[in-house]
């Protein structure tokens, strides 16, 4: 107890004390994962959407791939980004292999299927009625999707908050293709797991709080936009 | 074709970070953690960007990936300590031109009441195997690092072929690996860095010390270009002459005394392996 204690003032210090190291690895965790969250809607949501209103053979197993993605394991997809990465790898030629943008992919590979997921379920949960009756006043397809996704909303904003939640808190895949290395690919994750291995357990204990108060401050933000007109 | 298309657009829509340095910019080490957990990276690596004008990416893993990723000419040199190992891959051709760097030494700790009574025993040798006859708990690194090379090494010459319960596989870093010995009450191979650095949460004394293979002997080597097709040659070079240039010599031996009161590493350049038999 003593040691969280501990943790959470040195948290405190770091943050107001405009610790340069702290805030670099804070605001790197942020950037990577909300850039790696926003592709993953430009992915998802227009896949998600086919997905839920087409019909056609070996839609079930889609679904079904879709659904066990939902739950790819961070380090399996660490594995993989990094051999595709590496310079005898596939886009070797990129040299992407621990930079930010590798963590990105990775990342993006992680949640991509999280919202694919989410969305399908948001726009198949909009009642079968309400559909034929948008077709029946005339709605072209367009209109039709649009007002879909703008009637699924609340849930698609909870399929961003899980596909962030997803990768700002892994850890395998962006120690794999970012090799954590010190003012250029350390995130918060990384930086915690680094830090317990050197024995700095109040610092990790530190770089956790400071993870958890992002997780809080960036649900915040968007619980705002999805209650804003209920709350 | 398509596809590989796909993945190209995708990665040009993802490339909002700044630009990787172009290739002869930038040097990969591939190293042990030991290097990274001590701190020793953290000052060498920013003097060596500062004199060489290239921006340098450290992989710290254990010494056994870190030659492996280097075969496959992943990385442009490696720092590690496994000299065994390192001479296999040398005789391979894979990696070229083996220089030492710097020393430090493993010690054996264990619980305060001793139970395989190995303290003062001289040869770290005869406490291994001490510790097998009376079946004491032992945590092993399990991750074919240069700590766990070093101490499979003590147990084939120990002649103890099988261990049984009592011999615990941790697969971690030498930082969990000693939390685990500390919490439960077992003996353990550790560099002295480390042990130092865990003083705070680690209350295992050292048994046994200072006997001739648990000297800890780190070298530099160059990656072969023939590994793979993007080695930075040059780069790869720059950093194992760094390594051993005096300026860099003199970093390394006071690096810790602020800290520890000792230091951590003892700098050998120009010394060969015929030094320490």
């Amino acid at each position: 107890m003593e040691l969280i204690g501990q943790g959470l003032l040195q948290a405190l210090t770091l943050l107001v004390g405009g610790d340069s190291q702290v805030w670099h690895i804070t605001w790197l965790s942020l950037r990577v994962s909300a850039t790696a969250t926003l592709l993953s809607l430009v992915f998802g949501i227009p896949l998600g959407t086919a997905l839920a209103l087409a019909r056609f053979p070996g839609r079930g197993f889609v679904v079904s791939l879709i659904n066990t993605g939902m739950g790819l394991p961070p380090v399996v997809v660490g594995l993989f980004v990094t051999i595709i990465l590496w310079r005898n790898g596939v886009l070797g030629g990129l040299e992407l292999l621990y930079t930010p943008t590798a963590m990105i992919l990775a990342q993006l590979i992680i949640a991509a299927p999280i919202v694919t997921g989410l969305t399908l379920a948001a726009i198949q949960q909009v009642p079968e009625r309400f559909r034929l009756q948008l077709l029946a006043l005339g709605a072209s397809r367009a209109q039709l999707v649009w007002t879909l996704l703008k009637e699924a909303r609340l849930p698609m904003l909870a399929a961003v908050m899980a596909g962030f939640g997803a990768v700002i808190s892994e850890v395998g895949a962006s120690l794999m293709v970012g090799g954590n290395i010190k003012g250029s690919t350390r995130v918060l994750t990384t930086a915690t797991v680094l830090e317990t291995g050197k024995g700095n357990f109040d610092t990790a204990i530190a770089l956790s709080l400071i993870l958890l108060l992002l997780m809080f401050l960036v649900n915040w933000a968007l619980t705002w936009i999805q209650q804003g007109r209920r709350a | 074709m398509n596809l590989r298309r796909l993945c190209l657009v995708l990665l040009a829509t993802v490339a909002l970070a700044p630009p990787a340095a172009s290739q002869s910019r930038t040097v990969i080490v591939s190293t042990t953690t030991s290097t990274q957990d001590s701190g020793l990276l953290d000052v060498l690596v920013p003097l060596f960007e500062k004199k060489s004008g290239m921006s340098m990416k450290t992989i710290s893993v254990g010494t056994g990936q870190a030659l492996a990723l280097a075969a496959r000419g992943e990385a442009d040199v490696t720092l590690a300590h496994a000299p065994e190992l390192e001479r296999r891959y040398l005789a391979e051709g894979k990696m070229l031109n083996r220089r030492l760097v710097m020393y430090n030494d493993f010690v054996i700790i264990g619980p305060e009441d001793d139970p395989a009574k190995i303290k003062g025993i001289t040869k770290a040798v005869d406490a291994v195997r001490r510790i097998a006859e009376t079946q004491s708990r032992f945590v092993s690194r399990g991750d074919k690092s240069g700590t766990h090379i070093l101490e499979q090494g003590l147990w084939k010459q120990a002649g103890i072929e099988r261990r049984g319960a009592w011999y615990i596989e941790s697969g971690q870093g030498m930082g969990q690996t000693l939390g685990i010995a500390n919490d439960r009450r077992a003996y353990t191979l550790t560099d002295r860095a480390t042990w130092l650095a865990f003083q705070k949460r680690v209350s295992l004394p050292i048994l046994v010390e200072r006997d001739k293979p648990l000297l800890n002997i780190y070298s530099v080597m160059e990656v072969n270009p023939a590994n793979g097709p993007r080695v930075n040659v040059a780069g790869g070079k720059a950093f194992a002459d760094f390594m051993l240039a005096p300026e860099t010599q003199a970093v390394i031996r006071i690096f810790g005394v602020d800290k520890y009161g000792q230091p951590l590493f003892v700098p050998i350049a120009g010394k060969t392996d015929a030094d320490f038999r």
